[in-house]
This record gives structure tokens, C-alpha cells and sequence, in this order.
């Protein structure tokens, strides 16, 4: 008995650990679709989220002239200050990166060397790029030099070097032929050109260049100098800037910008750009050229800064103010002028400082405000922008009573996605370059300064188009097919014709997208009118057919009952078929002048592509039939007898009956069958991807391609770097198509079960 | 005909018109397929055109038709052709020419009327080379250690360069990929030690000696392979191509020569056959352009039976828990609408999941913690098989719930009664009675999710499938079974080589081919699937009554 009891607790024990293990079995399926849904938040969050600033350390200095410039490495482990005595100071800065060496302190002088001669003190110092420095003295001396950094590697700990280099030499660089002093300078280079524009003290606005002989990389390259004065007209200049292809300069004079070509040997006024402003009183203040150089950022005395980029008009390509970006006060009392404007290194981000020390953050291509905020209580003096975009290094001064007090703060900056916005996303935007708001795609180029593209619009639309035409195509064959093979057909018949056409559900779209690319696409290009025939012939023969049976005699009638229908359509259709196909070109020579496509695109001036909707349309109608013919007819099927029967004895015809009760019926049924065909025929990844071109174009017509985001995903996702704002939009559209089918699928299952409940209730 | 229109015969017709439309779609595509793509291993005939075209010269085109077509004469006007009145189309013949080292393209376009003569020389031959495609010419001599002898010889020659080449095989293969495998597994060791702290003097100096040893190994198997190169380098075959041209061609490059002109149709029946066992056994060439497709069948099977393994499972256990356990609830509801919605989401979706949830999560985490000793670059940090196969397994979660939910929904309830109340629990009663009574039913839930997985190839893009993998996933080096490594799949083969490959022409018959051998498969595994699932609704029906 004891035995058979122990036996009885082990048997419950294996009973319930067995129920346990298929709940947990069970639910892990829901667990699974909510994972999916969950992990795809997670990787699309960041992109939403707004940029921070916070501040990482603070260095109080011992140096007591006014800092010029500052900088800091890629890492954010060294940062440098060059002062007005002519000294450049480096120091540590701690991290939390374990590969650092951690022996250092914040604020530990990592090199300290001066810049001038003794006596001489710098009065200007002007940056292009990460790490070029114009250094201009007191006493005129013009010099370049490169702080540089190095990652010296011991027992896998890491140690930053740094270096001053001076790539042209020490000696003094001879920017005036007449050798006056100069009042205002840029400079931008190249490895084998460099380029100055500067006023000088006798007004006089000067254009130099200096041709390497080898490479500026290589140190003391020798190089050919080559003077020009661009034009003596001028009594005041504020700012000059020379774009980072040498080709152009921007010269602000008061509320003025003279735009002038750089050629090799003159310079040529190219364009004046005169603001306007919409409050009197309005004036510039200053202005910087954004990454990659195209777009100019001008800031005035109201906060506010404009946009202007070279667009294409009638009169030929002009500068226009594209935007405006404005920080969000209270403007009570007038909004503080705009300081400084630091545009980032690599991307479309600028940051400006007001008179009142506040900052903002901007990114241009999504027209966003992305941070707003005071950094340091203090008198800023310079502010540089870390190398990787990710930290701000800031002196700052405050002038207590008697002793001076310098300060140099490092800032980390969280800044990842700037260029994705819902409006970035969804509306039009203005790129540079063009000539009008658009939505555009267009990820990746091999340029560094490539403003990236990121609508959704054409590649959303494209999906809609493509299922679209998958449906106009797919709906009706599948839906008659689904009525016939449920209604009006004999049993034996339909347990061979309902799961041949489902086997076309097993055929791998693939080999559907295959077909369609690389037969259907130049079989229908050759013989087109013949496709537009076929719409024609196909019910026309059927009805043909259909009277011709009608009118037979009644005793073949029962030879060949109305039964067999499908099977004696199937020999009409393809002489049908095969009719149109040889009607074609015939039909081309008659009204095309032997060619549709050339008709098509040099007569009607539409464009035409290989690849195009209607392929994708017929190859994926092909794909979604199955889909819905099987679910629309299993609706159809399960009506209840009963209530055919009822109406079939009240005296109405079997199409009556269809129509009238049957359809009404299962009408949810179908409906949920065409919801589930349009969820897999958006989804679907091969076939356009196969028999279309890709290409993201905005535009209904049948013979254009597409780009679907089910293809874009496919063809782009091997490419994008792991965790880049491309990345994140890539999931943000492979969620946007879990989202839609989501709806799709759910609305059809509900309406599903419903109708189950109807049926089953009756 | 008003009455007819009322009485809806018209439109019951063309209702009927809708099933038949997919019925010869259905059977139309399978039969496009399968033509185009038997036609692909049936041994053509080789013509010789003699053409003099309008200016009256003269040349000769060695080949196999590839393609005809009818073009309307005005598309040719600016040729001056001189035709007969009334004429509006014309042939036009596409002609595979290969000899790529004389010509830049292997096909070329004759019309019809440019066609003085047509032959079909028995002499006329087709040299199948490993590189450079199809060699078309007449065989002027052979060459035999710098001595010329008889044609004769010619079959006795190939079987010889066969046999060394597939030495030169094994030894590359096999024995140097080991020596290869086995290097790297030392140098990672002894970075893993390394990392550890824990690499000593002795052991470092243990590794050297094997190193040592390995490579001692792999100079003498150079040596070898180098003997066995030179013996293939020794005859030469010099061909006539068709302007003329003498062509030596090196026995270590031609696979076979053939006379199809000189067969009969049993005879290439014969090769008809063994042409289809070539291609799935044979590796591909000439960037998948050419060569047997064995690589992309053996890494669906494995893929596939990978996921099978993780799939069955789950679906089962889901499906038993939907109908056995769960009660009538919202939970139940909410489960049904999670199975169906798993079966909606776009595959490409699951692509997406995967590569960032499992390769790039799961896979780098294990990476930081399996094997730092190779980092930066990853094992399973990148696609693979594994996440292939898990990746599909989801995909194909809902196939087997569904299909093995109706299998359970058939079992009359009185089975599981009567089991009860004899006493068992409800575990017994689902162990011993509900399960292999629904057995045929999983199993057809398992066959087409294999069906299903093995034509899918939009998340494997993502996950693991490469072009082109120059390890298969299993091999002779341990631990055998490589689930870190990237595969090639049929599906995407097809997309390769139809799509991306530089010569999608010469490549679109074995595209077809490939396209018919995946359609088989899946056709075959799907008319099982339904064949027992219809002898299983039978034998259901019987146990009711």
C-alpha cells in the first residue's frame, strides 16, 4: 500500500511539474511577440530622445592671461589651452575609461611649451578643421601649427601623448605681399593647397594661396605662393570664411556677406547675400559655415539665426535664407544677440552662445531645438566642440575685486540622433542643395559631410503602392475563385482544386520574385498591349463561353453540366491568353508605331521602367491569392446550411442565394481574408525586391517602381552600422511594419473569431 | 439574354473563370519551371552558322541556341536589310558562343536571314573548363609531355587530370584546411592564456612545438600538392575555334569534352542524368555561375534541421497547453491572437529581430564571455547558422501550433475520458494516449515548417547567408558541427546569382535549375504534409463512429 502511495505522490508530482511546464511552454509565445515588440522600442528609443549636457570636471587654472582657443582629444582625455601670453598648456583629464591609465589627476600638466618668442604675445588664433591652428602675433608673425595627440599603449593601459607640430615650418608665413598687418584672417586647407583671405590694417581685402609641392602631410613640404588682392572697396570687414573645398569665400561686412569665387589665380564676386530682417534695428552679428561647407549660419542682434544655402532658381543658382532657428525665452525684454556660432565637425549641428551666456544646440536638417541651457556662470572665453561630438571644453573668467580666476570646465555631451525628428521622418524637408522642400530618402553616400536623408514618406508610399496593386489584382481572381470553389462546386472537384491552390502559398517568394524579375518583367515589356488585352479578353471569352453554354442543346447540357465550368474555361483561357499575345504586336504596329514602350515614354512622356508596378502587382497577387482565396473560402464554406436551403426553398436562385444570404453572411469572413492578404502583401520582402528597381520615388504611376520598406530593410540593413541613427531607422520601419501588420492581423482574427461565435450560435 | 443576365449564370461563370485563372497560374508556373530548368542538363546540339551579312562578308559562328525571337522588321531598318516583300517580323537567333578568351561576350545575336548554312559537325566539340566557361571548336591535336599523339587519347587524358585534381582536392581540403584549423586553434589557446595571466613559459613553449610540428606537416603536404600540380600541368589540348584560331587549352583545366553531335538519345539521357547528379553534388564555380549548387543544399538541410530541433518543441508544448490546459479565458485569447500574430509579421521583421536581438545582443555577450581570446573580431557576434535556425524557428512557431492544435482538436474527447477515468493523470493521459495518437499531426505541423523555413530567405539575408561560404558548416575538425559559421541557402542563390551575379545571362539556366530543385523539395515536402494529414482526418472519422 505504502508503495503504491509513493508511486500515487510521484505520479502527481510528474502530473503537475507536466502542467507547469506547458503553461510556462504556452505562454512563452506571447512572451516571444511581446519580446519582439519590446526589443524593437528598445533599439528605436534613442532616437527620440532629446540631447543632455552635463558637466564632467572642472580645472581651476593658474595661468592669468585670456585663453584664445582650446581643445581636447578624441577621447576626452587631454584637453589644451592656448593662452594670449603664447603658451599652449595640456592637461589630464580623468575618465572612467578602464583602458586609461588612472595615474593621473584632472588638471595634471600633461606639456606646456611656448608658442612666440619672448616679448611677443599672440593676438589671434584661428582654427580649421579638428586640429589646425593660425597663430598670429603681436608683432606680426603668422604661424600653423597642429596640437596632436598619440595613443601610447602599455600593459594594456592606455596613455595619451600629446604634441605641438608645426607642419610649415617655424618660421613666419607671408600672408601680404606688402606685408601690413592684418586684422582679420581665415584660412582653410587641403593635403597639397592652403588658402588665406584676410583684411588688412590699409583695407585692402587679399586673397593668398600656397600650392604644396609634394603634400602639406609631409612636414616642411616646400610650396609656390601665390598673391591676389581680391579688392580695396572695403572700409570695414568683420568676418571671413573659406569653405572647406577652397573654392569659396564669405566675407561679412556689418549686415552684408560677398560671397567670392576662389579659382587658382582671381577671385570673382560671386553672390551678395543682404538679410532681411523682419524688426527694425535688426543687424548681424556673426556667422559660421556649416559641416561640409555648402550652408552659411548668420546670427543677429534679435537671437536668431538663418540658413542660406546656393539653390537652384530661374535666374540660376542663388543663395536663399532657408530656415531660422530660435531659442525659446520669454521675449520681454528682447532677445539677447547671438555671440558665437561653433558648428560641428562632421555633422549638420551647430551650437550658439547669446550675449547672456546661454546655449543652444541646433541640428539643421530636422529643423531641431535640441538643448538649451547656461553652462558656466561665468565669462566664457572659448569654447571648442570635442572631436567625436560627444563633450565641450569651456574657459570661463570671472573677474572677482582684484585676482582673476580661469576655470576650464569639460562637458559631456549626449547628442547621438540629432538628424532624426518626427518632422525629419514624416514632412518635407529642405536639403541643401535643393531647390525645394521634398521627401527623400537617401541613407548613405561615400562624402564624410553627406547630410543623410531620412524620409519615411516615399518608402512608406511605395509599400502602400505595391500592396495596392498586389490587391487590385489578387482581390477579384482570389475572391470569385473562393466563391465558386465553396458554393457552386462538386465536392470531388473541390478536395483537388482547394489545395492546389494553396500549394502556390508553399512556393517560396523567391522564386516568385525571380520569375517576375527575370521573366514576367521583359516577357511584359515586349509584348504590353497584350497585358492590357488579356483584362479584356479574360471575361470576355468567359461570357462568351458562358452563352454559348447556355444556348446548347439540352442533352449535351448534361453531358458537360455547369459543374465543370473551371475545367472547360481552362482551354478558353489560355487560347484567350495565347489570342492577345499574338494580337500584339500587331497591335503595336497599328497604334504605337511598333513599339508600346517607346510610345509610351517619347510620346506620352511617362516614364517607363522594366520593373515596374504592374509586375509587382500581378507577382505579388500571385503571392497574397492563396492568402485570402483560402480563408475566403473556408467562410464561404462554413455558412450554415440551414439558412441556404431556407432561401433556395423559398424560391430564390442559387445566385440570389449567393448574393443575397451567403455573401451577407460570411461577408466578416471575407473581409478578415482580404485584411490578412493586405498584412502579408505589405510585409512582403522578395518579391519587390526582386522585380523592382528600388528606387524610392513618390509617384502612383503603373509603369515606375518602387522601394518598400520591407526591401529598403533588406537591402540596407547589411550595410548600416551597428547602433548609427541609419540603424535605429531601419528597426523604426521594420516596427512600423510589426505595427501595421499587428492592426492588419488583429482586426482580421477578431472579426474571425466573431463570426465563429455567429456560426456557431445559429 | 436579359434573363440569362438575371438568372447569374453569367456571372457563376465567371466566378469559375476565377478558379481556373489560378489553377493555370498554379500549374503554368510549376511547368515553366520545370521545363526551363530540366532543359538546363539535357546535352544540346552544337551548330555551325557560316553568315554573310549585308556587306557581303563572310564568318562563321560555332554554338548552342540559347534563345529565339520574332522582332519587327522597322526596329532593323537602319541594317538595309534586303527582304521580301511583306515581311514584318524576323528571327533572330541568341547564340552561346563561349571562348571568353577570344571574345569578351559569350553570347552574341545572328539573324536568321544572315544564315547562309547550317551544320551540325560530329567533330564538333564542347570543352567544360573550371575557369573561363565553355570552350566551342573543332579538336585540332593533343599534346602529350611536349609530344603530339593521337585523339584517341583524349578520354584517357581527362580521367587521368580527374583523378590527380581530386587528390589535389582532398589534400586542400582536408588535410591543409585541418593544419589551418589547428593553427588557429593554437594561437587562440595561447591568447586565451594570455588574457588569463595564466600563460607560462612551459605551455607557451608547448604550443611552439606543435606550431612547429604543424608546420613542419604542411611543407611536406606542400611539397606533395606541388608534385601533383606538376602532373596535371603536363598535356595540352589544342583547339580550332571558329575563326580559326588554335587554342591550347590545359588539361588541368577541362572538366569534360564532349561530342554532342555524336549522341544518341539514350546516350543523353545518360548525361541528362548524371548532369542532374553533378549539380547537386558538384561545388559551385566561376562565382556561382556555373558547377553544382552542394554548398546551398547542404546549408538549407542543416539550417533547417537545426531549427526543427528548436521549433518542434515549443510548437507542441504551445499547442498542447492551448488546447489541453488552457481554460476558456482572455489570456487563451490573448494567446491565440500572439500565434496568429506571429504568423502575420512580416519575415523580414524576424530578420531584423534577429540580427539585433540574437547575433548582436546574445551573440556579443557571449563573445565577451566565451571567447575574448578572439576579439575584436566575433564568433557569435556575427550572423551564423545558429541564429539562422532560431530566427526561423519563430518564424515557423505558428505553423506547428496551428497545425498540431487541429490534430489535438480531432481527437474525440471520449479518448481522453476514458483515460481519466481509468485512473490516469491528465500528464499520463497526454504521454501515453493524446501524443501518438496526434502524432501524425505534429508531424505534419514539423514537415511544413521545414517546407516553409527552407523557401525563406529575407531574414536570413540578415542572420547567416553568405554567397558565398568557403567552409561548410560541418567538417572533419572538432567539434565537427560549426554553429558560429555563415551558410549558403538554395532560396538565396537564386536570388544571388539571378540578381547580383556579373553575368546574369549566362547564369539564368542554372537560376532555373536551381529554382526547380527548391520547388521540388518544397512541393514534395508540402503533398506529404497534406497527404497525412488527409489519412489522419480519415482515420479520425473512423473513431468517431
Amino acid at each position: 500500500m505504502a508503495k503504491v502511495s509513493k508511486s500515487n505522490r510521484s505520479r502527481e508530482l510528474k502530473n503537475s511539474v507536466a502542467k507547469w511546464l506547458v503553461t510556462v511552454g504556452g505562454i512563452s509565445v506571447l512572451f516571444t511577440l511581446v519580446l519582439i515588440f519590446l526589443y524593437l522600442l528598445y533599439v528605436i528609443k534613442p532616437i527620440f530622445e532629446s540631447a543632455t549636457v552635463e558637466p564632467v570636471t572642472q580645472i581651476a587654472l593658474t595661468t592669468k592671461t585670456e585663453t584664445l582657443s582650446v581643445g581636447v582629444d578624441e577621447l576626452k582625455e587631454v584637453a589644451y589651452q592656448i593662452s594670449q601670453s603664447g603658451n599652449i598648456n595640456f592637461y589630464h583629464l580623468k575618465t572612467s575609461d578602464e583602458q586609461a591609465k588612472n595615474q593621473y589627476q584632472s588638471g595634471d600638466i600633461a606639456l606646456s611649451q611656448p608658442l612666440v618668442e619672448q616679448g611677443d604675445i599672440l593676438s589671434q588664433v584661428i582654427s580649421f578643421g579638428l586640429d589646425n591652428k593660425l597663430l598670429l602675433t603681436k608683432q606680426g608673425k603668422i604661424q600653423l601649427i597642429k596640437p596632436s595627440f598619440q595613443a601610447q599603449y602599455t600593459d594594456n593601459s592606455r596613455e595619451i601623448v600629446p604634441r605641438v607640430s608645426y607642419p610649415l615650418g617655424e618660421s613666419s608665413l607671408v600672408i601680404d605681399e606688402q606685408d601690413e598687418t592684418i586684422s582679420v584672417l581665415d584660412f582653410a586647407m587641403s593635403d597639397e593647397k592652403m588658402v588665406f583671405v584676410a583684411f588688412t590694417q590699409d583695407s585692402r581685402l587679399i586673397y593668398t594661396s600656397f600650392i604644396a609641392e609634394d603634400d602639406f602631410s609631409y612636414s616642411d613640404s616646400d610650396y609656390e605662393t601665390n598673391f591676389i588682392e581680391i579688392s580695396d572697396e572695403f572700409t570695414d570687414v568683420d568676418e571671413v570664411y573659406i569653405s572647406p573645398d577652397l573654392n569659396l569665400a564669405f566675407v561679412r561686412s556689418h549686415s552684408t556677406v560677398f560671397v567670392y569665387d576662389l579659382d587658382d589665380d582671381s577671385a570673382s564676386l560671386r553672390a551678395t547675400i543682404n538679410p532681411e530682417f523682419s524688426q527694425a534695428n535688426t543687424y548681424l552679428t556673426t556667422m559660421a559655415l556649416l559641416s561640409g561647407g555648402s550652408s552659411l549660419l548668420l546670427g543677429d542682434n534679435q537671437g536668431q539665426v538663418s540658413q542660406w544655402f546656393e539653390v537652384a532658381t530661374d535666374n540660376g543658382r542663388q543663395f536663399k535664407q532657408v530656415r531660422t532657428f530660435k531659442s525659446q525665452t520669454n521675449a520681454t525684454q528682447g532677445e539677447p544677440a547671438i555671440r558665437a556660432i561653433y558648428p560641428e565637425q562632421f555633422r549638420k549641428s551647430f551650437y550658439t552662445l547669446n550675449e547672456q551666456g546661454e546655449l543652444n544646440i541646433f541640428y539643421t536638417t530636422s529643423d531641431a531645438h535640441l538643448w538649451q541651457g547656461t553652462l558656466v556662470e561665468e565669462n566664457m572665453q572659448a569654447l571648442a566642440i570635442a572631436p567625436r561630438a560627444d563633450g565641450l571644453v569651456v574657459m570661463s573668467e570671472s573677474l572677482n575685486t582684484d585676482s582673476v580666476k580661469q576655470t576650464l570646465h569639460v562637458f559631456s555631451v549626449h547628442n547621438e540622433h540629432p538628424e532624426v525628428t518626427w518632422h525629419a521622418l514624416w514632412q518635407e524637408v529642405w536639403y541643401e542643395g535643393y531647390a525645394e522642400p521634398d521627401y527623400i530618402w537617401q541613407s548613405t553616400s561615400g562624402s564624410d559631410d553627406f547630410e543623410a536623408k531620412f524620409s519615411l514618406v516615399p518608402i512608406s508610399f511605395g509599400t502602400i503602392k505595391a500592396a495596392l496593386y498586389a490587391m487590385l489584382f489578387a482581390v477579384p481572381i482570389a475572391l470569385t475563385a473562393a466563391i465558386y470553389t465553396a458554393y457552386f462546386m462538386t465536392p470531388g472537384l473541390r478536395k483537388k482544386v482547394k489545395p492546389t491552390i494553396e500549394m502556390m502559398e508553399a512556393l517560396p517568394t523567391v522564386i516568385l520574385g525571380f520569375l517576375a524579375g527575370l521573366w514576367l518583367a521583359p516577357l511584359m515589356e515586349a509584348y504590353l498591349p497584350a497585358v492590357f488585352l488579356l483584362f479584356i479578353f479574360l471575361p470576355l471569352s468567359t461570357l462568351i463561353t458562358a452563352f454559348v453554354w447556355h444556348n446548347l442543346p439540352r442533352d449535351l447540357k448534361t453531358k458537360v453540366p455547369e459543374t465543370l465550368a473551371p475545367l472547360i474555361l481552362i482551354p478558353v483561357i489560355i487560347l484567350a491568353a495565347y489570342a492577345a499575345f499574338a494580337l500584339s504586336p500587331v497591335l503595336e504596329l497599328v497604334f504605337f508605331g511598333g513599339d508600346m514602350r517607346q510610345y509610351i515614354t517619347n510620346d506620352l512622356g511617362i516614364d517607363f521602367d522594366q520593373r515596374n508596378a504592374l509586375v509587382v502587382g500581378i507577382a505579388m497577387g500571385f503571392a497574397v491569392i492563396p492568402t485570402i482565396f483560402s480563408m475566403a473560402e473556408d467562410a464561404i464554406f462554413s455558412v450554415p446550411t440551414h439558412l441556404t436551403s431556407g432561401s433556395l426553398a423559398l424560391g430564390a436562385t442559387q445566385w440570389q442565394t449567393l448574393a443575397k444570404v451567403v455573401l451577407l453572411t460570411a461577408s466578416p469572413g471575407i473581409f478578415s481574408a482580404v485584411m490578412m492578404g493586405l498584412g502579408r502583401a505589405v510585409g512582403e520582402t522578395m518579391i519587390v525586391l526582386m522585380a523592382t528597381g528600388n528606387t524610392p520615388i513618390l509617384d502612383w504611376s503603373i509603369f515606375q517602381g518602387m522601394r518598400t520598406l520591407a526591401a529598403n530593410i533588406a537591402v540596407e540593413m547589411p550595410e548600416s552600422e551597428v547602433g548609427s541613427s541609419h540603424y535605429r531607422i531601419l528597426f523604426l520601419a521594420a516596427f512600423v511594419l510589426f505595427v501595421f501588420t499587428f492592426i492588419f492581423n488583429t482586426i482580421a482574427e477578431f472579426v474571425r473569431q466573431r463570426l465563429r461565435e455567429k456560426y456557431s450560435s445559429m | 439574354m436579359n434573363k440569362w443576365f438575371k438568372s447569374g449564370s453569367p456571372w457563376i461563370w465567371l466566378s469559375a473563370g476565377g478558379v481556373s485563372i489560378s489553377l493555370i497560374s498554379v500549374l503554368g508556373l510549376l511547368w515553366l519551371i520545370a521545363s526551363r530548368g530540366l532543359s538546363y542538363f539535357w546535352p544540346s546540339e552544337l551548330y555551325q552558322f557560316n553568315l554573310t551579312d549585308e556587306a557581303g562578308a563572310k564568318q562563321v559562328v560555332i554554338g548552342e541556341i540559347y534563345d529565339r525571337e520574332h522582332i519587327p522588321v522597322s526596329q532593323l531598318a537602319h541594317l538595309n536589310l534586303t527582304l521580301p516583300e511583306g515581311q514584318e517580323t524576323l528571327e533572330r537567333l541568341l547564340i552561346k558562343t563561349g571562348n571568353r578568351e577570344l571574345v569578351s561576350l559569350d553570347f552574341r545575336w545572328i539573324l536568321s536571314t544572315n544564315i547562309t548554312q547550317t551544320t551540325k559537325p560530329e567533330t564538333l566539340a564542347v570543352v567544360e573548363r573550371r575557369t573561363n566557361g565553355n570552350f566551342y571548336g573543332f579538336i585540332d591535336h593533343i599534346v602529350l609531355d611536349g609530344v603530339e599523339v593521337a585523339q584517341d587519347r583524349l578520354p584517357e587524358l581527362v580521367e587521368r587530370v580527374e583523378q590527380f585534381q581530386a587528390e589535389i582536392d582532398s589534400l586542400q581540403k582536408s588535410d591543409i584546411g585541418a593544419i589551418n584549423y589547428q593553427l588557429e586553434r593554437l594561437r587562440l589557446k595561447a591568447r586565451k592564456h594570455q588574457l588569463q595571466g595564466e600563460l607560462t613559459p612551459e605551455l607557451q613553449q608547448s604550443i611552439d612545438d606543435e606550431v612547429a610540428k604543424l608546420e613542419s606537416d604542411y611543407r611536406t603536404l606542400e611539397k606533395e600538392l606541388m608534385v601533383f600540380r606538376d602532373k596535371i600541368a603536363r598535356d595540352q589540348l589544342v583547339m580550332r575555334a571558329m575563326d580559326g584560331q588554335l587554342v591550347t587549352i590545359n588539361f588541368e583545366n577541362i572538366l569534360k569534352v564532349s561530342f554532342n553531335n555524336q549522341l544518341g538519345v539514350f546516350e543523353k539521357t545518360k548525361i541528362f542524368f548524371s548532369q542532374i547528379g553533378a549539380f547537386i553534388v558538384d561545388d559551385p564555380r566561376e562565382a556561382n555561375t556555373e558547377g553544382g549548387v552542394f554548398p546551398a543544399i547542404f546549408g538549407t538541410v542543416l539550417m533547417v534541421l537545426l531549427m526543427t530541433v528548436i521549433v518542434s518543441p515549443f510548437g507542441v508544448i504551445a499547442a498542447i497547453y492551448l488546447h489541453e490546459y488552457a481554460g476558456k479565458n482572455s489570456l487563451t485569447k490573448l494567446l491565440r491572437i500572439a500565434v496568429i500574430n506571429l504568423a502575420g509579421v512580416p519575415s523580414i521583421v524576424y530578420g531584423v529581430f534577429g540580427l539585433g536581438f540574437f547575433v548582436y545582443m546574445v551573440g556579443g555577450s557571449l563573445d565577451q564571455i566565451f571567447y575574448p581570446e578572439t576579439l575584436p573580431s566575433p564568433t557569435f557576434g556575427t550572423p551564423g547558422v545558429l541564429w539562422s535556425a532560431i530566427t526561423l524557428a519563430i518564424l515557423t512557431l505558428p505553423v506547428v501550433i496551428v497545425s498540431t492544435e487541429e490534430g489535438l482538436s480531432r481527437i474525440p474527447s471520449a479518448m481522453r475520458h476514458g483515460s481519466l477515468a481509468l485512473g490516469a493523470t491528465k500528464a499520463e493521459t497526454l504521454w501515453r494516449i493524446i501524443l501518438p495518437i496526434a502524432s501524425p499531426a505534429i508531424m505534419t505541423g514539423i514537415i511544413l515548417a521545414i517546407a516553409r523555413a527552407a523557401g525563406e530567405v529575407a531574414p536570413l539575408m540578415l542572420v547567416g547567408v553568405v554567397k558565398m561560404a568557403p567552409n561548410l558548416p560541418l567538417d572533419g575538425n572538432f567539434p565537427f558541427l560549426h554553429l558560429e559559421r555563415k551558410f549558403m541557402h538554395l532560396g538565396f542563390h537564386i536570388y544571388d546569382v539571378g540578381f547580383q551575379s556579373p553575368n546574369v545571362e549566362a547564369a539564368r539556366p542554372l537560376v532555373y535549375a536551381t529554382a526547380l530543385l527548391l520547388v521540388s523539395i518544397i512541393v514534395a515536402l508540402n503533398m506529404t504534409a497534406v497527404t497525412i494529414r488527409n489519412r489522419l482526418r480519415e482515420k479520425y472519422k473512423m473513431l468517431e463512429h
